[in-house]
């Protein structure tokens, strides 16, 4: 019998295409996915090398950080000139070189990460990669997926292949069952307070234990798009019947005998008993609290019912940057983070930007309105979670509380589109990063998840969710 | 891309730990549809006021340092947003070597696809050359790829480690697309198995 291998094994050596002597590996990739930021050029690297897509059937691609989120955006003078010429040249890389695509004015284009699995583009076993660091959100499916840079965005466009090392294997195992109020996105930012935002560099990640289990695909996407915030190449949630029922049925998913092969397929995609880890992590699901950043990376990261730490808390060259952190996010050290009054909501993004997701804060928002003078906004992942929602009555929801209610995109959670914060704004947001600027100049961000969003809409400041319902 | 060498030079540092590639190169920069030109911006929000004018104390707009080929950093420097966009622009500035106790994965890849060269060492090495590099033009400090050292002002060599395949790549400027073009008939007979296995792929 062969050595126990872990879900990450199985997949790396299900794709060697190609294995030098000191290790090095073509890796071979399955899907890859393409947006308008970072792909313009890798396009025109091929152009200018006389060089083509080897396998534009397995490459897909849809406009979705630069576009705005406006109702009226099918007006081209939405958009900035630079912004309109970088999503221009999406349309025509995908036309030129026959991708699948989606376009702004399609019902399905939206969030890359959430259309990717929406359309049944990201099964069980394959590896995926995008010119994104969230391509990680993909490893719910026990798919090896993770960002890259543009230069390999073009390597992969030429030879559907990765040059590669295998990284090390990480476990993280959340034992129990989640307390009420308590969410996906608690759980995947408890994990990088523990382990640091470069905890996890050089390996991949693979979660599981009963809390993991008992997620929707919804929350294992949302726990898997925050592996690269703690540094993981990728983060894999072993498939189960939960993966199979989301898969099955999807416009890209196999029909027939082949859905039963591949199934059968997927089912031995799991860690053997015995395989070794390299590092392994365990937290009791109980011990998770509905959590909140207080700082300016995401290991910056507290119970709501903490206080804001001081720089004396930390060691080595962290105490500078909590220092830094501090005045930056206009924090007192000893301040209750439920005590901190914010003016702007965002809920959204490939972390947070599934219909799962709006449905939390609707529950939360149903029959309350939002705090007077405050911006909240709500940018659905997709067009078609987009339609979902308003078809289950939560865009309604939305509306009545006093959000607004946009078009599909990445939004706020970048700042690449006009949807952006003022100098000095505080907003409460469920993306996944926290850095100096990210969602506008001078910018503060806390970041946290859907319910706590809409619950920190209604009091105007951070609050406890288990408070409010 | 062009052949890495020997680099001897002034030295900028930046203590900060998780230097973000969102500082390195802000969002509202990678509107752009080419690889040149981003040096303008390295660093912009912190780099410059809202009015274009300098911020007079940070460590790139300092006499010293305006032509440093050279950043010590603190620990996880290019942490977070895999935009390429963040070598590019170091690069464009001048920037061919960054040392620090660690790198971000993606970041440390897209240095080497850039004919940048990121330079891990041990904390203690890092404070030695973190010293060096504060003391400006005073200090020099040597990165050699081919021995794989780092000399530090006082002449003290840290010895570091890189892939030897990135070394190669790095060492002799070459393009990886062709070296794995020229492996094409493995990727061919992987593809015909492979789908014969998991045709729904």
């Amino acid at each position: 019998m062969s050595a126990p291998k872990t879900l990450y094994d199985k997949i790396w050596d299900a794709h060697v295409a190609h294995e030098a002597d000191d290790g090095t590996c073509l890796l071979y990739i399955d899907r890859h996915l393409v947006h308008e930021v970072t792909s313009p050029q890798a396009f025109e690297g091929l152009r200018l090398a006389g060089r083509t897509v080897r396998a534009p059937e397995k490459t897909i691609a849809v406009p979705d950080h630069n576009v705005p989120t406006t109702l009226d955006r099918a007006n081209a003078e939405t958009m900035t000139e630079d912004s309109r010429i970088q999503v221009e040249a999406l349309d025509t890389n995908a036309k030129e070189f026959g991708l699948h695509y989606y376009p702004v004015s399609d019902v399905r284009q939206g969030i890359v990460h959430i259309v990717g699995p929406e359309q049944g583009w990201t099964l069980p076993g394959m590896t995926v990669v995008c010119g994104d660091s969230h391509t990680a959100t993909h490893g719910a499916f026990g798919a090896l997926a993770h960002g890259i840079g543009t230069s390999e965005v073009e390597h992969v466009l030429a030879t559907q292949t990765l040059i590669q090392k295998k990284s090390k294997n990480m476990k993280v195992e959340i034992t129990g069952s989640l307390r009420p109020g308590v969410t996906a996105k608690d759980i995947t930012m408890c994990v990088i307070g523990e382990t640091g935002t470069a905890g996890g560099t050089g390996y991949v990640i693979e979660y599981c234990g009963q809390a993991i289990r008992e997620l929707s695909m919804e929350g294992r996407m949302t726990v898997c798009n925050m592996a690269i915030e703690g540094g993981a190449r990728a983060g894999l949630i072993a498939p189960d019947e939960t993966t199979f029922e989301y898969c099955k049925g999807r416009p890209h998913a196999p029909k027939g005998a082949q859905w039963e092969m591949a199934v059968e397929a997927w089912k031995e995609l799991y860690t053997d008993e015995g395989a070794h880890f390299d590092k392994i992590i365990t937290i009791k699901g109980e011990d998770i609290a509905p959590s909140v950043t207080w700082g300016t990376s995401p290991e910056d990261v507290l119970p709501i019912t903490a206080t804001v730490p001081s720089p004396e808390d930390f060691q080595g060259g962290k105490v500078d940057a909590v220092r830094r952190a501090l005045d930056y996010m206009g924090l007192e050290p000893g301040m209750k983070l439920s005590d901190v009054e914010i003016d702007t909501v965002f809920i959204g993004s490939c972390t947070n930007g599934r219909i799962e997701d709006l449905r939390a804060a609707a529950e939360v928002l149903k029959g309350k309105k939002v705090k007077d003078g405050m911006r909240a906004m709500v940018v659905p992942g997709s067009g078609l979670v987009r339609a979902q929602a308003e078809e289950e009555g939560l865009a309604q929801i939305f509306i009545d509380a006093g959000f607004e209610w946009r078009m599909a995109g990445c939004s706020m959670c970048l700042a690449m589109n006009p949807d952006q914060l003022s100098e000095g704004e505080r907003c409460a947001s469920t993306s996944n990063r926290n850095f100096e600027g990210r969602q506008g100049y001078k910018g503060r961000t806390h970041l946290l998840s859907p319910a706590m969003a809409a619950a920190a809409a209604v009091t105007g400041k951070l609050t406890d969710i288990r408070d409010l319902v | 891309m062009e052949k890495f060498k020997t680099v001897s030079g002034v030295a900028a540092p930046m203590p900060l730990v998780n230097i973000d590639t969102d500082m390195i190169i802000p969002k509202q920069f990678l509107k752009t549809i080419k690889r040149t030109g981003l040096g303008a911006n390295l660093f912009d929000e912190m780099r410059f006021n809202r009015d274009g004018t300098e911020v007079e104390d940070f460590v790139l707009n300092k006499p010293a340092y305006r032509d440093a080929e050279i950043l010590v950093a603190g620990d996880n420097f290019g942490c977070g947003s895999s935009r390429e966009h963040a070598p590019w622009a170091l690069g464009d500035f001048g920037i061919k070597v960054v040392i620090s106790t660690s790198f971000a994965d993606i970041f440390y890849n897209n240095c080497f696809k850039n004919g940048i060269l990121p330079v891990v060492l041990p904390k203690e090495a890092v404070d030695v050359l973190m010293e060096d590099a504060e003391r400006g033009s005073n200090a020099r400090i040597t990165v050699d790829l081919e021995n794989q050292t780092v000399s530090a002002t006082d002449g003290t060599e840290f010895k570091f480690e890189v892939d030897e395949f990135k070394k190669h790549c790095l060492l002799n400027g070459l393009d990886d697309i062709g070296l794995t073009l020229q492996k094409a008939a493995s990727i061919d007979s992987f593809e015909a198995g492979y789908s014969a296995q998991a045709p729904w792929v």
